[in-house]
């Protein structure tokens, strides 16, 4: 007797909700009881985001602002190219990395491959456009809005960069939180110039595709659902601490 | 640093922009004292002038001759725009801002802006979002933040164009008590009301060109032009 239709969806479907619902249990389990491995892994994928974070948001927060409001020769070029920038590959970024600082490389002396340090690198590279990108956006915006007033005012360069700084403040941290969505959910990068060595570059994405590799779903979706809360945790804190949405408009 | 920036002096200006004339040439002295209202229907090129005069268009042509040097030129003025800009900051930063700007130390910076919001009654709104403010509270925070700095000159460009009669009337109470103290304001405006109440000399601005420079009495009461004279009335101008 042949199955009815829609039988092997409806199987396949319930497989799938068993493993999602499995994983929730892992997860579960992972948190109350403060698994070890768990704790270091997040805590070492937390530490490389959040200095990778710092650093592009560093770079990439004043660059957005200085692009949108100095006007020179290949202006629109760069703004292209940095747009471009924000679909790097990240296995080829991880790629270059690698190539950087292995043995042979440029900077292989420095020894920093297979280290949280080349990961940092590696997602600086990657956020930095991203992050740059989005707060030129923004910047431009706030630019035409100031622009007659801050030029009255006879401000400098660097005053007409820092208010724009300030009064877009939300604004560049929703552009940095973009930053710290992309880098911790970054996996390609992090694995080619990590090595997912256990205790020493293994962090939440990694481990997920080392444990999908080995077959064991409900243990990768169980970091995969960490994972998930810890961006949610960070971006809730982060908005909290700053202020945003306390002054209701509404 | 010399006394005063004034008077300015407009040789010849032109403005142009991709090519185009936009005003000018013009000829024309900012004297020392006096309202000098700048008049004309819309599109003659009154905006234009005022951000000539405060350095915000290039000149294409001509020249612009202030007294002093470059920096007391540009630190010795201030322009309110016809839609006030406002900082996305509370009140009292906005009025703060360009004297922290000038290296005002924070605290002589906040008191100033206190009694200031108290002169244009803001003072209980010193730490509410300027954006937020009406049209009218928006326009009298521009001005005090522009009369924060003791400019020598003012230039306002229709600062009451969308504002009730008891807002219009307490700007040009501000504007008085500054002319008197001895701020020499240039001001665009359509209200023709307002031009008779204030100026001491009009400026009649058609077509990109200063069609007539002249005392404000002689202006309203003898006007040298046909077409000064159909704008004066009331009549369409084109």
């Amino acid at each position: 007797m042949s199955p009815k239709p829609g039988h092997g969806v409806r199987a396949g479907l319930v497989l799938a909700m068993s493993d999602i619902f499995e994983g929730l249990k892992a997860a579960f389990w992972l948190l109350v009881s403060l698994d070890r491995d768990l704790v270091e892994i997040t805590l070492r994928s937390l530490q490389v985001t959040l200095s990778a974070l710092v650093i592009a948001s560093a770079i990439g927060l004043p660059f957005g602002t200085w692009l949108a409001i100095r006007r020179f020769r290949h202006r629109r070029t760069a703004i292209a190219v940095m747009n471009a920038l924000m679909g790097l590959p990240p296995v080829v970024v991880g790629l270059i990395v690698y190539m950087l600082f292995s043995r042979s490389g440029p900077f292989g002396v420095l020894g920093l491959l297979f280290t949280p340090a080349a990961m940092i690198v590696a997602q600086v590279i990657i956020i930095t456009p991203l992050i740059a990108s989005i707060a030129h956006q923004s910047m431009r915006e706030l630019w035409a809005d100031y622009h007659d007033l801050l030029i009255s005012l006879n401000t400098s360069r660097w005053q007409r960069i820092r208010t724009l700084l300030w009064d877009g403040r939300r604004a560049l941290l929703t552009a940095s939180l973009a930053g710290f969505g992309r880098a911790i959910g970054e996996v390609g990068a992090i694995m080619i110039v990590g090595g997912n060595i256990d205790h020493a570059t293994r962090v939440l994405t990694t481990a997920i595709a080392l444990e999908t590799g080995k077959g064991d779903f409900a243990l990768a979706l169980g970091l995969g659902f960490v994972l998930i809360g810890l961006a949610i945790v960070v971006n809730l804190a982060i908005h909290r601490l700053s202020g945003t949405e306390r002054e209701g408009r509404w | 640093m010399v006394e005063t920036i004034l008077p300015l002096v407009l040789n010849g200006a032109v403005v142009k922009r991709r090519g185009k004339r936009l005003i000018g040439p013009i000829d024309a002295e900012i004297s020392r004292a006096g309202f000098t209202i700048v008049m004309g229907p819309n599109g003659s090129g009154k905006t234009t002038l005022l951000r000539l005069m405060h350095g915000l268009e290039r000149l294409a042509e001509g020249a612009a001759v202030w007294q002093g040097t470059q920096i007391d030129v540009q630190k010795r003025q201030a322009y309110v725009f016809q839609n006030p800009i406002m900082l996305r900051r509370s009140v009292k930063e906005n009025l703060a801002y360009p004297l922290l700007l000038r290296g005002a130390p924070k605290s002589t910076a906040a008191q100033t802006a206190r009694d200031w919001a108290a002169r244009i009654h803001l003072e209980n709104a010193l730490e509410q979002d300027a954006t937020m403010l009406s049209g009218g509270e928006k326009q009298k925070l521009a001005l005090a933040r522009a009369l924060i700095q003791k400019p020598d000159v003012l230039f306002l460009d229709e600062p009451c164009s969308n504002l009730d009669g008891r807002a219009t009337r307490e700007i040009e109470e501000l504007l008085l008590e500054t002319s008197r103290a001895g701020t020499r304001i240039v001001m665009a405006t359509h209200d023709m009301g307002q031009a008779r109440r204030l100026a001491t000399e009009v400026m009649f601005m058609l077509h990109g060109n200063l069609h007539e420079f002249a005392p404000a009495e002689h202006f309203f009461t003898q006007p040298g032009t046909v077409q000064a004279r159909a704008f004066l009335k009331g009549d369409i101008i084109e």
